[in-house]
């Protein structure tokens, strides 16, 4: 009965303003909307027992991605004469293509024999930790190359943007704009 | 914690469901008004701590003694305040985002033990879960400062949000060693871990010198992590008035100068926990002390050291803060990080 009410409370916590974020007319708005639905998700994970799983999603999610999302859509924001309409022409491709994912979501969740276990009542960061470093060490250091190289590459882009040369090429560009 | 629920589940005929919200429901008040009472005595300790670094001395005379009454006066004002909302301003979000800095806080507090069994929500992931909420006082800074619809809140806010998705990275990595020593991200089993007296916390440098290091970083982030001097850009006001909560007046004012003395004291109990033994007495003889006052004591301690160290240092340049953080912070903490694990490795510390 309580567990019902719990998934039925954070369901709607997820969905609800996952609507708001694909209608608001306010891109803003949009953004902030997101951040009820990553709650929610959090919340169905630590309702699923998987409590790391939740505070991960908060610290990723919330603490980094959206405020992410956040910034650059304050830094591109558009007055309100130019904000998004929603005409029929921009409505009916990503319905259709929301509905095709749908359809192929639903089939994976209803085909495939889910192993359903008891939830673990022991931390869960010591199994994660092990498994981590022993059975899943291949693809935890490909990830961590992965995400090196990403940040390399950031860096390199914001290198290029600011000048084309080298070290003193940008020391005297900075001498220039010194009033 | 257990009395508690021994007496929702004994005395009122609770079942065991029944009796868990209602000890959590009894705990989220306490700390509400724990977190009020400590906002009101270390607003009037900030301007006493001001006052005497600065020669002067702060609230005299309201309430007689050293003005003790001061904060309350402050709050019975504030509370009488018109509130305010800009028109231009975005109403709806205006509204939420003093709620939901505050909220950032309280869930935090949740999961920190005062006492050997006094902690609201004891589980594994603690320590992991206080970061992590803490992200939700960034998202309301940031909705503060976009929904005045003003220049200077939007700045504040930016400056605000950099700033502290920035030193989240070193206040995380300086606990990293501490886990790592402990074996655990529950608070409760790290303070354990501190047991015997002040030479086995955490923050001795004998036992294990980057622990040592690591209080520092963690305490630098932490003032930077809480906007405050000598990392106060989000409310500089001599450039931008007050930063984010410029517009906010009366008891929505209240709430970010509440989450503001919350978290304050929330990075400073953490400090306490981690590195200097929560709520153990420094020495062996002293077990007649009750652990919760051990535990506040140390807190107040480096609340006052905090409010030392921003009234007299001088505020940092951006350039200057993101150097610091990035280059100079992020590096160090990481060696910690190593420096430790090969430290205990080599010593047999390891559990």
């Amino acid at each position: 009965m309580i567990r019902d009410l719990v998934f039925v409370l954070l369901a709607l916590l997820t969905v609800v303003p996952a609507f708001w974020v694909v209608f608001s007319r306010n891109i803003v708005h949009a953004g902030f909307a997101l951040l009820f639905t990553l709650v929610g998700v959090a919340g169905m994970y630590g309702f699923l027992g998987a409590d790391f799983l939740a505070v991960t999603q908060l610290m990723v999610y919330v603490g980094g991605v959206l405020v992410l999302v956040l910034f650059t859509v304050m830094m591109t924001h558009v007055p309100a004469a130019k904000r998004s309409r929603h005409g029929l022409d921009r409505l009916v491709p990503p319905a259709v293509f929301a509905a095709a994912v749908f359809g192929v979501l639903y089939k994976v969740i209803t085909v495939v024999k889910w192993n359903v276990g008891e939830a673990s009542t022991s931390p869960t960061t010591t199994e994660i930790g092990t498994q981590l470093m022993t059975n899943y060490i291949f693809p935890f250091e490909y990830v961590s190359i992965v995400l090196l190289a990403a940040m390399v590459g950031a860096a390199i882009l914001i290198r290029e943007r600011n000048h084309a040369g080298s070290d003193d090429a940008i020391a005297e560009e900075k001498q220039e704009a010194r009033p | 914690m257990k009395l508690m629920y021994d007496f929702f589940t004994g005395q009122l005929g609770l079942d065991a469901a029944g009796a868990n919200i209602a000890v959590a429901s009894v705990m989220a008040v306490i700390m509400f008004t724990v977190m009020a009472l400590c906002a009101i005595i270390l607003t009037w300790m900030e301007r006493k701590v001001a006052g005497f670094m600065q020669s002067r001395y702060g609230p005299m005379y309201t309430g007689r003694f050293h003005g003790w009454a001061q904060a309350v006066a402050d709050m019975l004002k504030i509370l009488g305040k018109e509130d305010i909302i800009p028109t231009e301003a975005d109403k709806g979000l205006f509204k939420f985002a003093p709620i939901l800095v505050l909220l950032g806080s309280l869930l935090a507090w949740a999961a920190i033990p005062w006492a050997p069994d006094f902690v609201a929500a004891d589980f594994d992931l603690g320590l992991f879960y206080i970061f992590a909420v803490s992200s939700l006082v960034v998202i309301g800074i940031l909705m503060a400062g976009w929904a005045s619809n003003n220049k200077w809140s939007l700045y504040g806010a930016a400056r605000g949000a950099a700033q502290m998705i920035s030193y989240e990275i070193p206040l995380a990595l300086a606990v990293v060693p501490v886990v790592m020593r402990a074996g655990s991200l529950n608070p409760q089993d790290i303070v354990i871990a501190q047991q015997g007296g002040i030479w086995h916390w955490n923050i001795n440098p004998i036992t294990n010198p980057f622990l040592f290091i690591a209080f520092f970083m963690y305490f630098i982030a932490s003032i930077a992590e809480t906007n405050r001097g000598p990392f106060d850009m989000p409310e500089t006001e001599s450039e931008l008035v007050a930063g984010y909560h410029t517009e906010y007046t009366g008891m929505r004012f209240a709430f970010f100068f509440l989450a503001e003395y919350a978290n304050l004291f929330l990075v400073s109990m953490i400090a306490a926990l981690v590195f200097l033994g929560g709520w153990w007495a420094p020495f062996p003889g002293m077990g007649w002390i009750p652990p919760a006052l051990n535990f506040i004591i140390k807190g107040v301690l480096l609340v006052f050291l905090n409010m030392w160290v921003r009234w007299t240092l001088p505020r940092v340049r951006v350039d200057q803060l993101m150097h610091l953080c990035w280059k100079v912070m992020i590096p160090v903490s990481l060696l910690c990080v190593v420096g430790a694990g090969v430290w205990m490795m080599a010593w047999g510390q390891l559990k």
